[in-house]
């Protein structure tokens, strides 16, 4: 199924402000306070809408665009041009790969891994997961879980262990065991804690140290998210250096479109989606179907 | 980003003064960098544009004052409208006459119900309650687990049993009733606003704990979303508050403002951290100065004076290791003890110094403390730092100023010297953790709802260096993220 297909019913929950403008046949002020308007309402943001707007008002003047429909669809072609041609694969060049999965409280990091460690088994790979989140109550069971759903294997150290370390050994024992993969999850935190994100860029050093080397730091960003996004995006990169941002609860009626600001200031390409809480939930980021759920708000 | 709003608005505002009112253009460009700051705060488009509304018509109407400047004005209007929709008072909760008091919570995946749960379990466990946990989340990988666990750690019962959730709830209630528990919290899965089936399911659970509260549970970095949410789950479940988590984060919680708005309930609780007792009673003021990036300055007072008392504390740990301990030190840490409880709990887990404290802490009522007290303050200075200097002839001028007997001052002059002596013998040991661990649920700094163990003394904040931000002109402190508290002593006192 794909990601379009997946929203439908999240669309068809909100507003009708893009039907507007295209129900017009000309393109004045309101034409492009609405525009503004449905950007912000999909956590786009002041400044990355005004942005985008710049320009597609440009390309409007510049091809005599005087129709509502039309301006609609050069906004639609900004965007996506802008998403298009980013490589969004992961990593799998070392032996074992490790994946370190980063982010606040209940984004959905454990969630993901579940899911993106049963893609790679189905693939043919053999995958560990790392319970690197030894604060959470029961965050290893839940873990310990997905790998069984996942057919994954889980390395573990004790409660209140140090996390560097039950990813070290999660490494050694997946080198040991000839295996592909290294899934790490990390516990949530706030990035205003300093001895936490120092914590975080710790799991990352040290997992570089042993038999694999990290080929991939994603970052999980909650569609839900406002404009903090941005500024955890920036912080998580500052201590561990992010390669790529999963996107989950896409399936709700939160748009995500603090993303965009993500990937434009910061180059940071989204690589995956999360679309449900089952195990198949989990797709590629596509950039066309994420524009069209972004914009196709009750139209 | 926006900081600086009120020097924003002052550049705007600069030549007004003088004029009665403000103009019609320079109330416009103020309210469009409003807009601006709300929206990148998170509040939701439709609640900023009613805003804009009340503020240009206030702006427009009132006499400039002589106090504010223009744009210090501005701001005292943004923030009281900010703080008018966010409601006034604190929410209280009062209990069922016939118990048990239910308390439901729901929201969406991951916004914190499960932790909050807890926190709301201790909160009523601190107020003397007796809540039972009840489990209704059957839907994600070891939620039940998850509350256990939490639960074990504050020594609440859990029920919970394997079906659906809805029998689940009923089956707690009951299970309540049973145990003579007078607090019922249900802690449910998360779910989205559009799941219809979901919804139905948690107002079915609603129907049959027909909750005397039902809380959102609202993760305070969401966007513009939040309303369409709230408003959803207010259908179904006719909520009366808002619980706001991860405020630890530096997010400003403007999806709080509007949800607040549109759903019309308060906001009861704040959620400042992973940890069982950060759970504070929710402060509008608070809110409102975060959302315009204007610094807490609420908490910022009440950090510097943690950080004050704390440093207090320390220096005086410090003399005491040293054996420099003076009286009033004496005097003051028999007061932060009282306040603490029972005495031997804490002071007993010294080493060597159990007898000691049993000696003191045998008569350490209200009673005796007081005398100690007037017989601490009727000494000199000198004799309060060095008491060997206290001979026969002092002695019973002490015992008279303080309307005691020579014999109850030889003996405080006594115990406070065997004290010190153990002490300087134990000197050297004191470092302390700080860092996340099994520690960090038992930093013991808060009990249960946020009391204060160390007592509340006048404000000794240093005011000069706490000049609030943007109100007072001098904006040393202006700059700082809500993020910053929690980091230490504030960072102005240079
Ligand atoms: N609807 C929905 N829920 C999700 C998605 N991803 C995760 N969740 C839920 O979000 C909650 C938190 O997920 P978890 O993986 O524990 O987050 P973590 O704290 O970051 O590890 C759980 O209830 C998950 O089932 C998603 O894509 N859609
Ligand atoms: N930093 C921070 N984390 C929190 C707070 N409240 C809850 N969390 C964390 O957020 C995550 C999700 O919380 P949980 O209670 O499982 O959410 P639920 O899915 O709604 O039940 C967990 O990692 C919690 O420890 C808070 O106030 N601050
Ligand atoms: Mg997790
Ligand atoms: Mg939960």
């Amino acid at each position: 199924m794909s990601l379009r297909t997946r929203l439908g019913s999240a669309r068809e929950a909100l507003g009708t402000r893009l039907a507007d403008v295209r129900g017009r046949d000309e393109v004045d002020a309101a034409t492009w306070d609405k525009l503004e308007e449905a950007l912000i309402l999909a956590d786009v943001g002041v400044a990355t809408s005004t942005a985008l707007l710049a320009r597609v008002r440009e390309r409007a003047g510049a091809d005599g665009v005087s129709d509502g429909a039309d301006v609609v669809d050069l906004l639609k072609a900004e965007i996506i041009g802008r998403l298009d041609g980013v490589d969004r694969s992961l990593s799998e060049r070392s032996s074992p790969s490790v994946w370190l999965f980063v982010g606040v409280n209940g984004v959905g990091k454990t969630t993901t891994i579940g899911r993106l460690g049963h893609l790679r088994v189905s693939a043919g790979r053999s995958v560990v997961f790392a319970a690197g989140d030894t604060y959470r109550a029961a965050a290893v069971d839940q873990l310990v879980l997905w790998a069984g759903r996942a057919g994954a294997t889980v390395v573990r150290g004790a409660e209140g262990a140090d996390p560097s370390s039950v990813v070290f050994d999660a490494i050694e024992h997946a080198a040991a065991q000839g295996a592909d993969l290294v899934l790490a999850d990390t516990a949530g935190r706030v990035h205003t804690r300093r001895n936490l994100m120092d914590e975080l860029a710790k799991v990352r050093r040290v997992a570089e140290k042993g038999a694999g080397s990290v080929t991939e730091t994603l970052l999980v960003l909650d569609a839900t998210t406002g404009q903090n996004g941005l500024v955890q995006a920036r912080q998580f990169t500052e201590a561990a250096d992010v390669t790529g941002l999963v996107l989950t609860k896409l399936d709700g009626s939160a748009r995500g479109g603090i993303v965009l600001a993500v990937e434009g200031e910061l180059g940071i390409p989204v690589k995956f989606v999360g679309v449900g809480e089952g195990l198949d939930d989990l797709v590629p980021f596509d950039p066309g179907d994420f524009v069209e759920a972004l914009f196709e708000m009750g139209e | 980003m926006f900081e600086n709003l009120t020097n924003r608005f002052e550049g705007i505002l600069r030549n007004i003064r003088g004029k009665g009112r403000l103009g019609a253009d320079e109330v416009e460009e103020v309210l469009r960098e409003i807009r601006v700051a709300l929206l990148d705060a998170d509040v939701h488009l439709g609640v900023v544009r009613t805003l804009q509304d009340r503020i240009r018509e206030r702006a427009l109407g009132e006499e400039l004052s002589g106090v504010l400047n223009p744009g210090q004005q501005v701001v005292r209007i943004v923030l009281e409208e900010l703080t008018g929709i966010l409601g006034g008072a604190t929410m209280p909760i009062t209990f069922a006459s016939k118990p048990p008091t239910v308390v439901l919570l729901a929201g969406l995946q991951g916004s914190g119900k499960t932790t909050a749960s807890a926190k709301l379990a201790l909160w009523f466990k601190a107020k003397g309650r007796n809540p039972l946990l009840v489990g209704a989340d059957l839907a994600r990988p070891a939620a039940v687990e998850q509350l256990r666990t939490l639960a074990e750690r504050i020594d609440v019962p859990v029920f919970s049993q394997p079906g659906d959730p809805v029998s689940v709830a009923a089956a707690g209630l009951v299970e309540a009733r049973r145990l003579g528990r007078d607090v019922l919290i249900c802690d449910t899965a998360g779910r989205l606003a559009i799941d219809d089936h979901l919804m139905a399911e948690v107002a079915r659970i609603a129907g049959v704990l027909e909750p005397h509260y039902t809380f959102f549970v609202l993760d305070a970095m969401t966007g513009q979303d939040a309303v369409n949410v709230a408003g959803a789950f207010h259908q179904r479940l006719e909520l009366d508050a808002v619980v706001l988590t991860k405020l630890d984060g530096d997010a400003r919680g403007g999806a709080a403002l509007s949800v607040s708005q549109v759903v019309g309930r308060p906001i009861a609780f704040a959620s400042t951290g992973e940890a069982l007792e950060d759970l504070e009673p929710f402060h509008p003021g608070r809110l409102a100065s975060r959302i315009l990036g204007m610094g807490d300055i609420e908490t910022l007072i009440e950090k510097a004076e943690e950080a004050f008392e704390a440093e207090q504390a320390e220096a005086a740990a410090a003399r005491m290791l040293e054996g420099t301990f003076t009286l009033d030190d004496f005097l003051e840490q028999l007061r932060q003890i009282r306040s603490m409880g029972p005495v031997g709990d804490v002071m007993q887990m010294v080493p060597g110094m159990g007898q000691q404290v049993r000696d003191v802490e045998a008569e350490l009522d209200e009673h005796r403390i007081n005398r100690i007290e007037g017989i601490i303050h009727s000494m000199t200075p000198d004799e309060r730092t060095d008491p060997d200097v206290i001979d026969g002839s002092r002695r019973a001028r002490i015992a008279a100023g303080s309307g005691t007997q020579v014999s109850e001052v030889s003996r405080l002059v006594r115990q406070f010297r065997e004290m010190r002596t153990v002490m300087k013998q134990m000197g050297g040991s004191g470092s302390k953790g700080r860092g996340r661990g099994p520690k960090r649920g038992r930093k013991g700094k808060r009990q249960g709802g946020g009391g204060r163990t160390t007592p509340r003394g006048p404000v000794k904040v240093p005011k000069e260096g706490l000049a609030l931000p943007g109100l007072g002109g001098d904006d040393r402190v202006g700059g700082l993220d809500p993020g910053v508290f929690g980091r230490g002593p504030p960072r102005s006192q240079g």
